[in-house]
């Protein structure tokens, strides 16, 4: 526990998602962390990490008693996640709107690189009232990034809501769209597998709480 | 210069495959838009960063190009986080400078570009005077992984000199020294000339890394310790390194660029704006008489 409920939160948020992708969809482990042709996975909701890295710890990326300092001088572990300190973090974020734009980047990277691997980034529906996620899922669907999948934890935390639903505000720019209840894995494990010719977005819906 | 950078970078992209160009609609059309290495995002320049951030961790060696407000001031938090913090590299290259075009008003004018990118660590910063200036210096930068601005501009010097870090002594003189940044050149040394100033000229198109011991070199070649920084952006975007250069020795230091004070809301030409800012030689040769007088 932090003191933080509103992060704590977050990180409850994700903790089923995050448990599936690790366990049955990405393409990495500490091995091959490195790897050209390793699935990025890329946390942009950067709030309330801890989820994050226990998983990180349960796939062998840290040592489990690191989690213990976490936040603390020495520790690589902070509120927020940063690649140069923990091995298997794509990229260092927190700051909200900015792993959308980056994960389409390293997507076509991929494509250009003729990396067999893919791209996952964690957004959180009210980290879309940023506006630089909107540019990047109009440039997303434009380019046809169709190894990129945008998972969208729905705990319905944004402001104002989105009229229509999250799916359709990446449907109307061309992406595929799926909506799955957050907490059951198979069903999360069935969205993010199944086959997509576009970018390809998936809302977890997740019971509103904090 | 913007056509030396374009040929340079269409040069080098067919050369070297880890070369990637992002736009965001300005000068897209200048590059192979068939290539998949070319990007033109849209009218998006927080997702033209972010896209380059991408890049750059997947590998490639983004180009990052626009008019210089747009490329940094409106995704400066972009270039802080997905450039910097995941310190990955890129060449960011912007045309506009100061106020290349002042019809177009404030919006597209960007005095403060290089101060803001002082604010990073770890950024070089090329202020080339010529175009024959800009090939050599965007082809090291292509090669290297390092975060690189290059801040090209209308104006231009009437000679190329050799890049590269650290400042070339063009005058030796015994009363000070005087530091002009890319297109400064032309003007402070018709300044300089006019008020007959018997002073040590430098030239840069690298201003960072700020040259350090080629500046208090040329210092302690002088009898006094007195030094001027002419710079095309925000006056005393260097103060702070020259304050450190010289940190052990008394000195006076009188900085000029485009002034702080106000924002100037008139229209004009760049010349009129120079004359506004004292950029001009008569106000160049105005501040080289009275801060080296005595």
């Amino acid at each position: 526990m932090t003191g933080d409920e509103k992060h704590e939160w977050a990180a409850a948020s994700t903790i089923d998602v995050l448990w599936v992708l690790y366990d049955k969809v990405l393409n990495v482990t500490p091995a091959t962390a490195d790897d050209p042709d390793r699935d990025r996975f890329l946390l942009s909701k950067g709030h309330g990490p801890m989820a994050y890295y226990a998983v990180l710890a349960e796939k062998g990326f840290i040592d489990e008693s690191t989690l213990d300092g976490w936040t603390t001088w020495d520790s690589p572990l902070g509120q927020h996640p940063d690649r140069m300190l923990v091995k298997g973090v794509e990229i260092s974020s927190g700051s909200l709107g900015h792993g959308l734009p980056i994960a389409v980047g390293t997507a076509i990277g991929q494509r250009v690189g003729k990396s067999r691997g893919r791209t996952f980034v964690l957004v959180g529906d009210g980290e879309l009232d940023e506006g630089s996620n909107h540019e990047a899922i109009a440039v997303a669907a434009r380019l046809n990034v169709a190894n990129l999948t945008a998972i969208v934890i729905d705990n319905q935390s944004a402001m104002y809501g989105w009229p229509g639903g999250i799916a359709r505000r990446f449907a109307v720019e061309g992406w595929q769209t799926a909506e799955v209840d957050g907490r059951d894995h198979e069903a999360v494990f069935a969205a993010l597998t199944a086959p997509h010719d576009r970018p390809y977005a998936v809302v977890a819906k997740i019971e509103k709480s904090y | 210069m913007r056509q030396a950078f374009v040929r340079t970078v269409n040069e080098e992209i067919d050369r070297d495959p880890r070369i990637a160009v992002v736009t965001a609609v300005i000068s897209s059309n200048e590059f192979p838009q068939e290539n998949e290495r070319v990007v033109d995002v849209g009218i998006r320049e927080q997702t033209m960063v972010g896209v380059a951030g991408g890049l750059a961790l997947a590998g490639l060696r983004p180009v990052v190009h626009s008019y210089a407000p747009f490329l940094v001031e409106r995704p400066y938090e972009q270039i802080k986080l997905d450039i910097g913090h995941q310190e990955v590299g890129a060449v960011f290259v912007s045309i506009g400078a100061s106020y290349d075009d002042p019809a177009w008003g404030r919006t597209h004018q960007s005095p403060g570009d290089v101060a803001l990118f002082d604010t990073l660590p770890g950024w070089t910063v090329h202020v080339p005077g010529h175009p024959d200036e800009v090939t050599p210096l965007l082809r090291q930068a292509l090669k290297d992984d390092n975060r690189v601005y290059v801040r090209l501009s209308l104006h231009e010097n009437t000679q190329a000199y050799p890049v590269g870090e650290g400042f070339t002594a063009l005058r030796h003189g015994k009363r000070g020294v005087v530091l002009a940044v890319g297109p400064m050149l032309d003007r402070v040394m018709k300044a300089v000339d006019s008020e007959n100033a018997d002073v040590t000229v430098l030239y840069a198109s690298t201003i960072r890394p700020f040259d350090s011991d080629g500046l208090l070199k040329a210092v302690r070649d002088t009898d006094h310790a007195d030094v001027m920084v002419v710079e095309p952006y925000l006056e005393g975007t260097s103060a702070h390194l020259i304050s450190e250069a010289l940190q052990l020795i008394p000195h006076r230091v009188r900085c000029i660029g485009v002034k702080r004070h106000a924002e100037l809301r008139n229209y004009g030409t760049a010349e009129d704006h120079d004359a506004a800012h004292d950029l001009d030689v008569v106000g160049l040769g105005s501040a080289v008489r009275s801060f080296f007088r005595g």
